[in-house]
């Protein structure tokens, strides 16, 4: 075919660099550093890693970090401590201070994924030997899917003089590689045993790779029925926790359906109003994350725990100014009301795009919500579903004890079921219309604290959820909490254990295809209204 | 949905009616509603719903460089006037939009349009009416119309040199093709998942995945490519996922403790813009493939962020690829217009062929006879200030290719409206030219 690959001879400027040599204040590491420069940086980093001195671990950290960068003007390395886009420069060795100069002014140390993963490994192994027990850990981690890299001897000789159980524990596995891959069956058999508790991929692997080893491969029949068997157990395990990692990841998708939902629970399922701005109070509640965030820039934890009732007071401020502007003005009369709010979400989504920006907004996790609760190699959990997944339920029980156990909750029932009576009873039913509009707008905007966490934050953030959150309502029940806790639940989990064999796009629809089929049978949903309530809807 | 009509005029003080009177004979009949001493160019791109977030830095930069432009004399001696229109996200609307643009506000040239959809809707529109429009976003190809320019990457531009640099310089052997559910990441990971094929990449070392718009719950997914990637061969993500959905992605990869190192992603709508609504910590060493970062170090490329950020008065900006796109597009479009000294349709679309600017990453770019053009291809990791690191680049300019050859459906085919073929879909084998190419 006619290939249009055409190459001109134009080389680009960024490919030529003509570098002079490089200072950075010490004479031992100049040569090293225009090497690193210029020519072959792999070379130039064993060079350093094997020189005798006692900062060549922070040098190569501070390489790896980003830290050490080429003052362009100057020719020379310094460390950097970055502000925005103006960056302090040290010298290298003595740390005194030479100057602050715009970032253009300085370009990084090139470095790209083969050369980190060199880099981490050159570091890893200057570790071993280290008095720190965690620096001992991250060399010894390194060795594993290496266990080749490092002679046996060494390794029985760590192990003799180690007191860190967790060190102890990594060593171990190391030597049981090495006995997995040894030719003497006796040994290859103690590592298959050593090594069969152990789910880490890598592990597997070696063990699958005895047990499928083609048969005229040398070895012991002893050696492959034990490979066969370790492998039969590790796929058994493996089997099960996959299995609860879904069933943990639709609870978790679960619990961001609820948290969405149930603001609309009480706004919906309560007063009966189609809030269509339901998802902008929701994308209200991440903005206020936001802009705690940038109040509070060096205290994220604090600034997230902040906007909780920061979001839950504006946005439900936001939700009484809508209900007493508009809402209130078209009780009964449904269409007008999801016409009229849906102008609303529009215009709050123009708003923010208008006020703030159109692009997304960086909100970040504080320190605390990143990472994982790690039980073994194949199963762990990731921090922020977890903490998510609690706060759904805290903000649930809060709510059902409001309803359920507050006055106020006891005149919005009444409301809800029976306007005229509750009237004639002495609660002023429209201030219950405002605080109870207001309460499901606040809890929405709470909502949105927690999203902030997981997904963008930006203008569209509420479109994402405003189906959804209706689709658990509808079917948990209108007016009723535990259907929208036991809704959204039952439809995360559904939903995840559709997705491994029906792929995302499909899950989705088979869910929808179900609610539909599932709201012709019960058309109240799983928990209906019943007794005199529900002749009130 | 709401609409703004910007109509922004700057007159010229140097050049008057006397040199208006001289070129307004050769103006056509769409130029005849513009006033006599401007040309009007129509800005085509969403500033209200979804699409908002990318498109409108893309009005900004056309406003950036018309202002420039008209700061150095306009062009035939005439200043340029901006039509900022909103077709707000709703592809229809571009089509209803454009139309307007032409017809009523008289533009000689309109830049605009992101998505490929949009782009569809609005193609009927300009051949109907016969009034050329830039496209600056990267596309999945299979097309090439009279009138329409496209300034952002074809796959060949894009896609196969990121996957070849994989294969070669990471040593990836198992590809995951994670995309978003519609027509660009679909026919892109077609021609991809074609040309892994003809590589040699048995069909279960490939995994193919597609998810929703604006996709925000990655976990099962992330497990999946964890559990595809832990059969010890190298393993890389090729990611056509759109826009918004990438922020949960890369958070998901991160919480997961995947990283670059392990398993790399290489993302094709992955830029500055993007990268700069959230903490890029995590995400370092993942790769985007594009024509042009930030980061390229060259003085048109210094001089032009300094010209963005105060244009744009905010000194946290970035500059991406697209806007790349439009900067070479609208120096070709001026270029065009001098060399036919006119602003007639039909007149730059012969002189434009051919022309050559520079683009922002030092070299320079010319427009081929299929309307796409020529570029470097770069590969950037990306680095925790959201900026990328060069890693690799093409030793030499790549030009679009319209109608992929990985494909069985376009490998025959060609694009050239050169005359005498003038045709933008010609098959080579049996001599047929299919006439326009809206499919």
């Amino acid at each position: 075919m006619h290939s249009l690959m055409c190459t001109l001879l134009l080389l680009s400027p960024t490919l030529v660099a003509a570098q002079e040599a490089i200072t950075s204040g010490d004479a031992e590491l100049d040569p090293i550093f225009t090497a690193y420069v210029d020519g072959d940086r792999t070379d130039a980093l064993t060079t350093l890693a094997g020189l005798d001195r006692g900062d060549k671990r922070a040098l190569l950290t501070g390489i790896l970090e980003g830290d050490l960068v080429l003052w362009k003007t100057e020719s020379r390395i310094v460390r950097v401590e970055k502000d925005g886009r103006s960056y302090t420069l040290f010298d290298l060795v003595s740390g005194e201070e030479l100057d602050t100069v715009r970032s253009r002014r300085v370009s990084r140390l090139k470095l790209d994924n083969r050369l980190r993963g060199f880099l981490r490994k050159l570091i890893a192994g200057l570790g071993l030997e280290s008095e720190d027990p965690v620096e001992r850990l991250t060399a010894v981690r390194a060795l594993v899917s290496e266990p080749e890299s490092i002679e046996r001897q060494r390794i029985d000789a760590l192990i003799e003089n180690e007191s860190n159980v967790d060190v102890l524990a990594a060593l171990r596995a190391v030597r049981a590689r090495q006995l997995v891959a040894s030719s003497d069956p006796l040994e290859q058999q103690a590592g298959i045993t050593a090594l069969a508790s152990d789910l880490s991929a890598d592990s597997r692997r070696a063990i699958r790779d005895i047990a499928n080893a083609p048969e005229d491969a040398e070895l012991a029949p002893e050696t492959r029925e034990a490979a066969a068997l370790a492998m039969v157990n590790q796929q058994r395990s493996v089997e099960r926790y996959r299995t609860l990692e879904t069933v943990f990841f639709g609870l978790s998708l679960g619990s961001v359906l609820v948290l969405a939902a149930i603001g609309l629970a009480i706004t919906f399922g309560v007063m009966g109003v189609i809030n269509m701005a339901h998802g902008e109070l929701i994308m209200l509640g991440a903005y206020c994350a936001y802009f705690m965030q940038l109040l509070l820039p060096d205290a994220l934890g604090a600034a997230l725990m902040l906007s909780l009732p920061v979001a839950f007071l504006c946005t439900g401020a936001v939700g009484i100014v809508i209900e007493r502007s508009v809402i209130r003005f078209l009780y009964g009369r449904p269409l007008e009301t999801l016409l009229a709010t849906f102008g609303i979400s529009l215009m709050l989504q123009q708003l923010v795009r208008t006020m703030v920006s159109a692009q997304n907004v960086p909100v970040s996790n504080p320190a605390f919500m990143s990472g994982t609760v790690s039980f073994n190699e194949v199963f762990s959990l990731t921090l922020n579903r977890l903490y998510i997944l609690a706060f759904c339920l805290v903000v649930f029980t809060a709510l059902l004890i409001l309803l359920k156990r507050s006055r106020f909750g006891l005149e919005m029932r009444a409301v809800s079921q029976n306007r005229s009576m509750a009237r004639a009873m002495g609660v002023r039913s429209s201030r219950i219309d405002s605080l109870t509009f207001g309460l499901g707008a606040g809890v929405a905007g709470i909502a949105g604290v927690a999203l902030s966490q997981l997904t963008n934050v930006g203008p569209n953030l509420g479109q994402a959820y405003i189906v959804d959150s209706f689709m658990v309502v509808v079917f948990g029940g209108v007016g009723n909490l535990w259907g929208t806790l036991i809704g959204g639940m039952t439809l995360g989990v559904a939903n995840k254990l559709l997705e491994p064999w029906a792929g995302a796009i499909l899950a989705k629809i088979l869910v929808l295809v179900f609610l539909i089929l599932f709201i012709q049978r019960r058309p109240r949903g799983l928990f209906p209204p019943r007794g005199r309530a529900a002749e009130a809807h | 949905m709401h609409m703004t009509t910007t109509t922004e005029t700057k007159r010229s003080t140097a050049f008057g009616l006397a040199s208006a009177a001289i070129i307004a004979g050769s103006l056509s009949s769409v130029a005849a509603h513009a006033q006599d001493d401007t040309i009007k160019i129509g800005v085509l791109h969403s500033l209200s719903g979804t699409m908002a977030i990318s498109e409108t830095t893309l009005k900004d930069t056309m406003l950036m460089l018309i202002d420039q432009q008209n700061a150095n004399g306009g062009v035939l001696g005439k200043q340029l006037e901006a039509v900022v229109v909103d077709p707000a996200s709703d592809w229809p609307l571009f089509a209803e939009k454009a139309r307007e643009l032409i017809e009523v506000e008289g533009v000689a040239v309109t830049f605009g349009a992101w998505t490929s959809v949009s782009r569809k809707s609005v193609l009927p529109v300009l051949e109907e009416l016969n009034s050329p429009m830039f496209y600056p976003v990267q596309y999945e190809g299979e097309e090439s119309s009279r009138n329409v320019y496209y300034t952002g990457a074809a796959p060949n531009q894009q896609a196969i040199p990121a996957v070849d640099y994989l294969a070669r310089d990471l040593g990836v052997e198992r590809w995951v093709l994670a995309g978003t559910d519609y027509v660009y990441p679909r026919t892109t990971n077609k021609i991809l998942e074609a040309y892994l094929s003809a590589k040699g990449v048995a069909s279960e070392d490939i995994m193919i995945n597609y998810t929703p718009f604006g996709h925000s719950d990655w976990q099962s997914i992330v497990s999946e490519i964890q559990s595809f990637g832990s059969e010890g061969k190298k393993t890389a993500v090729v990611s056509t996922i759109n826009g918004d959905a990438n922020v949960p992605f890369y958070k998901e990869l991160g919480n997961q403790g995947i990283s670059a190192e392990d398993i790399p992603v290489v993302a094709f709508s992955v830029g500055e813009e993007e990268l700069s609504g959230f903490d890029t910590s995590p995400l370092v060493g993942h790769l985007a493939a594009w024509n042009y970062f930030m980061s390229v170090e060259s003085d048109v490329n210094d001089e032009f962020i300094d010209t963005w950020l105060d244009f744009i008065g905010d000194e946290n900006r970035v500059t991406n690829d697209p806007m790349e796109a439009h900067y070479i597009g609208f120096n070709m479009w001026v270029k065009a217009v001098e060399k036919a000294g006119t602003v007639d349709a039909d007149a730059v679309a012969d002189a434009i062929i051919g022309v050559s600017v520079p683009n922002l990453t030092g070299g320079y770019s010319t427009m081929m006879p299929n309307h796409h053009i020529t570029k470097p291809v770069l590969i950037g990791e990306i680095q925790d200030d959201g900026q990328f690191e060069i890693v690799w680049e093409t030793s030499g300019l790549v030009a679009g290719d319209a109608w992929s050859d990985y494909l069985d459906s376009s490998k025959n085919l060609i694009a050239s409206w050169r005359a005498p073929l003038s045709c933008g879909n010609y098959d080579v084998t049996t001599g047929v030219c299919s006439g326009q190419n809206l499919e």
